[in-house]
């Protein structure tokens, strides 16, 4: 039902692009003023959100530790799952944002017949530093739109992105990455029933819409090619900010364009402003070094606490029964 | 096997909408209410008398304001809990971690749905997204059946963090347990099995209410009972001023069994290397039930370990076998109670090792002392006085996962005895499954939810029965020996559980000793070790 409702917002939404030509003023809004609208909204918002998190204390020391800590000389530390300084817990970060280390330890808990079963499940991972890895390497080749000269690394990204040389234009790897890990990670929730069971419509709608921005990006290079100089013209004039409004637009592109502005306004309010907690998470980008160097709370206070002094008090008569040594007499009361 | 509480564990596909909030108190699977004389020791909100099974909880007439205010006051104290009600992108990689998700079949056990349980209550009230389409953001009002569903589902969440380990954003669930516990208690609503041992600690100084004059008779018993064992006079000094070493352990190891033994091997252990040590009467529970309740109440028991090695002048503090104890001590202690400027940092006395690792702190593990002991060759052992016992190791959650202390217990056990064998490696050291009842959980009326939350842990004990014949879970944590033994004589029978110090004991060769003829409970040694 979820799916479906996200089914339905994305295709409106893509039907809205396809059809905002022949409105009047409909191409001059989803060509200019929503890209620019949205373009801000992304900025501030991330900057926003990241400010929000950031400003917050860190009152407790509280990483998980996944290996040996460091303590005795002899002991073979893992120095990057469990690490002892800050560089390193840096570099902890840094794999997991490159590599999802965590989501490769993943793993399947099967219980049949009263046993307990666990295999490897290497595919989340998989699809997920795909899907990521291709978008970045997409949004890098779009680079070539938005920039005159085109940055010295988009080329080669191209060359290497279409070295199978299948097709005319060749077919991109990425493109059939994201595609094929967006469909795997929809699947997964549609059949999946602990999934399906947890999945909300935005989990539903943000792979949708990037699927519909994949597959109106990829119509427009090998199934209804537009003029790809008009968009760069288009593009480059968009940041410079001198905005043309393109005189007969494909109708794919503004479907496109429409469905990426959704995305960037949408992002920084959504669970894709997830690559935060990467970055931000205590439990990952804190050294476990808490016993080595104190770690200070900046809103610690006093809490009521039972003083010794209150409880020999209390327990004087018991104390002295058993023998046991009281400060009492030392301070003479 | 009608008298079986458990013995239908499969998962089934979740059926339902998680949204609905109404729970069924099934008894077995939830912990009594903690009473109001305890609340009153402890100057907690809105002591009552009420059950859990009570339709009406009494809570007090703005319990909703004062949650929603609880929640605004920690979403500014805590980044952790800021960050974790937003990043989760329900990618299910934490789904099947859980303990008790795998012994119950319950999909509100789930990690992330744990956790979303308060995250829609959040959308609800703190987002834009949440007040505007309720639905559409999955978020919900904050209702009494909430309440009563977080009470049943974040007291059936051990704290344990295995679902943090695999989260590719390092959310802990434990911590959103700790803060949704922590929000419950301001208006009233906690546990008799957590509440009751921290009123004790508080106010007689440990879990178990135990007066000072029992302490000492405990300490007595044990002096008698060593004397037995080994026909020496190990001597065990409590609150004495000008000790090198304070030594602090949770409260069962003099009270409870097995704890007791590895009492028993400490004392011997520092009887054997002539450690200036002292036990404390005031400071006697090293161990934090306030951990299970609220920050503030850990604090507040946590206080007394720096107060006492302050008043009674020791140099460092040395702490025993306890997994939540070390929690506190190794990610809190220093930053809540310190800065212990007026100890120096550990250095062993026998090998003169600087414990540079708890440089602030100034609090070593026994584990990390005995390791090193035994690394300089400062103890001999005979292993075979453990020949009987097939090892193997439960690592505990908290030293495992919040401290990262794996290989000195192995490197203990591996010297004190001749057979050990580790379970599957996904279910040891950071990936190892918990008791199942920790955090408070390990009370009787909880029973069921316990063999429930425990399966996973005693399936993998079962892997090395049935391959290599173990027949003994070493462990360092006083939860664990309190609540492996009931779970392993459920589920795999003929597995005892014992301490890492009581296989150290059992093998350390002691000066001028007699001829050890049983183990420290007492049974004769196996045969073939007799004449050793
Ligand atoms: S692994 Fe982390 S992000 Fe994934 S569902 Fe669990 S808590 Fe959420
Ligand atoms: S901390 Fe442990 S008990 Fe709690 S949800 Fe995570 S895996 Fe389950």
């Amino acid at each position: 039902m979820k799916a479906l409702i996200a089914a339905a917002a994305v295709l409106f939404l893509a039907f809205a692009g396809a059809s905002a030509g022949v409105v009047p003023g409909g191409t001059a809004a989803i060509t200019v003023v929503l890209p620019y609208a949205a373009f801000l909204t992304l900025i501030a918002g991330i900057a926003w959100r990241v400010w929000w998190w950031a400003a917050s204390p860190v009152p407790y020391r509280i990483p998980t530790t996944c290996g040996q800590q460091r303590s005795l000389p002899w002991i073979r530390t893992a120095p990057i799952d469990n690490p002892d300084t800050g560089v390193m817990a840096a570099i902890r970060v840094a794999i997991e944002a490159l590599m999802f280390r965590s989501l490769l330890r993943n793993s399947r808990t099967h219980i049949a017949a009263g046993r307990l079963e666990l295999s490897e499940a290497r595919l989340l991972w998989l699809a997920s530093l795909a899907l990521h890895w291709s978008l970045l390497v997409i949004l890098l080749r779009h680079l070539r739109f938005a920039l005159q000269p085109t940055p010295f690394f988009v080329p080669p990204l191209d060359a290497l992105d279409g070295f199978l040389r299948i097709g005319a234009p060749s077919l991109l790897i990425t493109d059939v990455l994201v595609v094929a890990a967006l469909i795997y990670l929809l699947g997964r929730r549609l059949v999946n029933p602990l999934l399906r069971y947890m999945s909300f419509f935005t989990d539903y709608f943000a792979l949708l819409l990037l699927l519909g921005i994949a597959l109106s990006g990829i119509a427009m290079r090998y199934v209804a090619p537009v003029n790809l100089v008009a968009v760069k013209e288009f593009a480059l004039a968009l940041t410079a900010f001198h905005p043309v409004v393109p005189a007969a637009p494909s109708a794919l592109l503004l479907v496109h364009l429409l469905l990426v502005s959704t995305l960037a306004i949408y992002l920084p309010f959504s669970k894709l402003m997830h690559f935060g907690g990467v970055f931000l998470s205590p439990t990952r980008n804190l050294a476990n070094n808490s016993r080595r160097v104190r770690h200070i709370n900046p809103w610690n206070r006093p809490v009521p606490t039972h003083s010794y002094g209150e409880w020999e008090a209390a327990n004087a008569e018991k104390l002295k029964l058993a023998g046991l040594p009281l400060d009492e007499a030392d301070r003479g009361g | 096997m009608a008298d079986r509480p458990v013995s239908d564990i499969e998962l089934k596909a979740p059926k339902g909408d998680w949204r609905d909030a109404h729970v069924e108190l099934r008894k077995g699977t939830f912990s009594n209410a903690s009473l109001p004389k305890d609340l009153i020791a402890l100057g907690l909100p809105n002591p009552r008398k009420w059950q859990p099974t009570d339709l009406d909880w009494q809570l007090p007439p703005d319990w909703k304001g004062i949650l929603l205010r609880g929640m605004r006051e920690r979403l500014a104290k805590y980044r952790s809990f800021r960050l974790f009600m937003d990043v989760c992108v329900r990618c299910g990689a934490c789904a099947d971690k859980c303990h008790f998700y795998l012994g119950s079949g319950d999909p509100k056990n789930m990690p992330f749905a744990r956790a979303e349980l308060i995250r829609s209550v959040y959308r609800r009230y703190f987002t834009l997204s949440g007040r505007l389409f309720r639905s559409l953001a999955d978020a919900r009002d904050l209702t009494e059946d909430v309440v009563k569903e977080w009470f049943y589902y974040f007291y059936q969440c051990t704290e344990c963090r295995r679902c943090s380990v695999y989260c590719p954003f390092g959310i802990d669930t434990a911590e959103i347990t700790i803060i949704v516990r922590e929000l419950l208690s301001l208006i009233g609503v906690s546990t008799h099995w957590v509440t009751e041992p921290a009123a004790n600690c508080y106010r007689v100084g440990n879990h178990l209410g135990i007066a000072p004059h029992a302490f000492k008779d405990a300490l007595d018993f044990a002096r008698d009972e060593l004397r037995e064992l080994t026909g020496l006079d190990i001597e065990i000094p409590i609150s004495r001023k000008g000790a090198e070493i304070l030594f602090v352990m949770p409260s069962a190891d003099y009270f409870a069994t097995p704890h007791y033994y590895t009492l028993l091997g400490y004392m011997m252990l520092f009887h054997e290397i002539g450690l200036d040590f002292t036990v404390s009467a005031y400071a006697s529970e090293g161990g934090n039930f306030g951990l299970f309740h609220s920050n503030d109440l850990m604090k507040r028991l946590n206080a007394k370990i720096y107060e006492e090695a302050k008043r009674l002048g020791v140099r460092w503090i040395l702490g025993g076998e306890c997994g939540h104890m070390w929690r506190v001590l190794h990610q809190y202690m220093d930053t809540m109670n310190g800065p212990a400027d007026f100890l120096e940092v550990p250095v062993s006395p026998l090998t003169g090792t600087r414990f540079a690792n708890a440089a602030s702190t100034k609090m070593v593990h026994i584990c990390e002392f005995t390791a090193d002991l035994l690394y300089h060759e400062k103890i001999k052992l005979d292993p075979s006085r453990n020949d009987e016992y097939v090892v193997t190791y439960h690592d505990s959650c908290n030293p495992s996962r919040a401290m990262g202390l794996l290989e000195e217990p192995r490197y203990v056990l591996k010297r004190a005895c001749n057979h050990f064998h580790e379970m599957p490696a996904k279910t040891i050291r950071e990936y190892t499954f918990c008791c199942g009842s920790g955090a408070g959980l390990g009370n009787d009326e909880n029973m069921e939810m316990r063999l429930r939350g425990g399966f996973p842990r005693a399936q993998a004990v079962r892997h090395v029965r049935e391959a290599h014949g173990v027949n003994l879970l070493a462990c360092i944590c006083a939860i664990d020996k309190a609540t492996l033994p009931t779970l392993m004589d459920y589920w795999v029978p003929g597995v005892q559980v014992a301490g890492v110090h009581e296989l150290l004991g059992n093998a350390l060769v002691m000066k001028g000793a007699k001829e050890r003829t049983t183990n420290l409970r007492g049974e004769p040694l196996a045969k073939e070790t007799a004449n050793a």
